[in-house]
């Protein structure tokens, strides 16, 4: 019998703080991400002495991510949101030196499914059946919403540099 | 350039201001923690002239001084498996700690003044390193003084092992054990540690 090693929520936070960050604001926008992780990790620092000793950290913290994200979401659908009302403008909130206005619309013009479903293959890396447990439905429907989410993106946002294979 | 039509970059979603955002970010969660009562250790580095010391805290008060050489990684692993995996960098909570042993290294202390927590230790190491405290700065005692001290002159080999155990070395002043023919003895942080502080407060 090997004694497992529950390894500090620091490492936790050191190894998987980019991904949730990058899978929050393909979720939600640069926007929310912020406090979506911020809410993310304190979830699950929470749970985390009771986290089973073969679990795969980093899916549990999408699946972490990807509730709080909807929790976000329809928090912001019940309150008026004056600033989805402002047209389209270069503002300060974009991410400096990555994508731009554009990508960002077209992401977010995605359907729900397609933009989770990117995010957690192609940002995450995440298997489809995994995927599929955090969205529900099958892996087969899990692998077809990324495909059409990366194609939307390509057709919606022509100028994205959507290339490497994930990790 | 080709593009593949099956996929993109995990990367196209970063950005060069993620260090910044993840470093405010994880200072930002040490802080929640902390009011929501999750952050059952919170831990820091500090330079000292004995090279970086961890210091560690639970709500109770400083659990674990370590030096280098114990190698601080692990020294977190053990703290995540005896006490709670709710470890963090949160300097905030070791910020008299930190203080505190400025002035002593700078001569300007010679009395820590901290809650401990001393749960890593059971039994007689314990009652040892309660009792250390009372050696003054700048004095030594044998390790059969202090056996004497804690009221079992015979056990003199369970003192150098609490010595040895110290979880708070420095705080908990274990360097100011000797040999009883006055040569150095071990030490968690290496003799030549020991040496340093015992010529720091002979100075």
């Amino acid at each position: 019998m090997t004694v497992s090693v529950r390894q500090p929520f620091e490492k936790v936070v050191e190894q998987h703080g980019g991904t949730v960050l990058r899978v929050c604001r393909v979720l939600l926008g640069v926007h929310d991400a912020q406090d979506a992780w911020s809410e993310t990790f304190l979830a699950a620092m929470r749970a985390y002495p009771g986290l089973p000793d073969d679990a795969n950290a980093e899916a549990w913290l999408v699946t972490i991510a990807h509730r709080k994200a909807i929790d976000v979401l329809r928090a912001r659908s019940r309150q008026p949101a004056p600033v989805e009302a402002v047209p389209d403008a270069p503002t300060g909130l974009g991410v400096p030196g990555a994508g731009d206005a554009d990508l960002w619309q077209a992401v977010r013009s995605l359907p729900d499914r397609q933009r989770q479903a990117v995010a957690y293959h192609y940002v995450a890396g995440l298997p489809y059946a995994e995927i599929a447990r955090i969205i529900g439905g099958t892996t087969d429907a899990a692998r077809r919403a990324a495909a059409d989410g990366i194609k939307n993106l390509r057709k919606n946002y022509p100028g994205a540099a959507l290339k490497g294979a994930p990790a | 350039m080709t593009v593949s039509p099956n996929s993109v970059s995990p990367d196209y979603f970063a950005s060069p201001a993620d260090a910044d955002t993840l470093a405010r970010l994880r200072d930002k969660l040490g802080l929640a923690a902390e009011a929501e009562g999750l952050l059952d250790i919170a831990y820091t580095t500090v330079d000292s002239p004995v090279g970086a010391l961890l210091l560690a805290a639970t709500p109770k008060g400083l659990i674990r001084v370590a030096y280098d050489i114990e190698d601080h990684d692990r020294v977190l692993d053990a703290l995540s498996q005896l006490v709670s995996p709710r470890v963090l960098r949160a300097p905030r909570r070791l910020d008299a700690a930190a203080r505190e042993l400025g002035e002593y290294f700078s001569g300007h202390r010679q009395v820590f003044d901290l809650p401990l927590d001393l749960s890593l230790s059971r039994g007689f190491r314990q009652l040892v390193q309660r009792h250390l405290p009372q050696i003054g700065y700048g004095q030594t005692l044998t390790y059969g003084q202090v056996a004497e001290l804690v009221g079992n002159p015979k056990a003199v080999r369970a003192v150098g092992t609490a010595c040895a155990t110290n979880p708070l070395p420095v705080v908990v002043p274990c360097h100011r054990v000797l040999r009883a023919d006055g040569t150095i003895g071990g030490y968690v942080g290496g003799p030549g540690a020991k040496a340093t502080l015992l010529r720091l407060e002979a100075a």
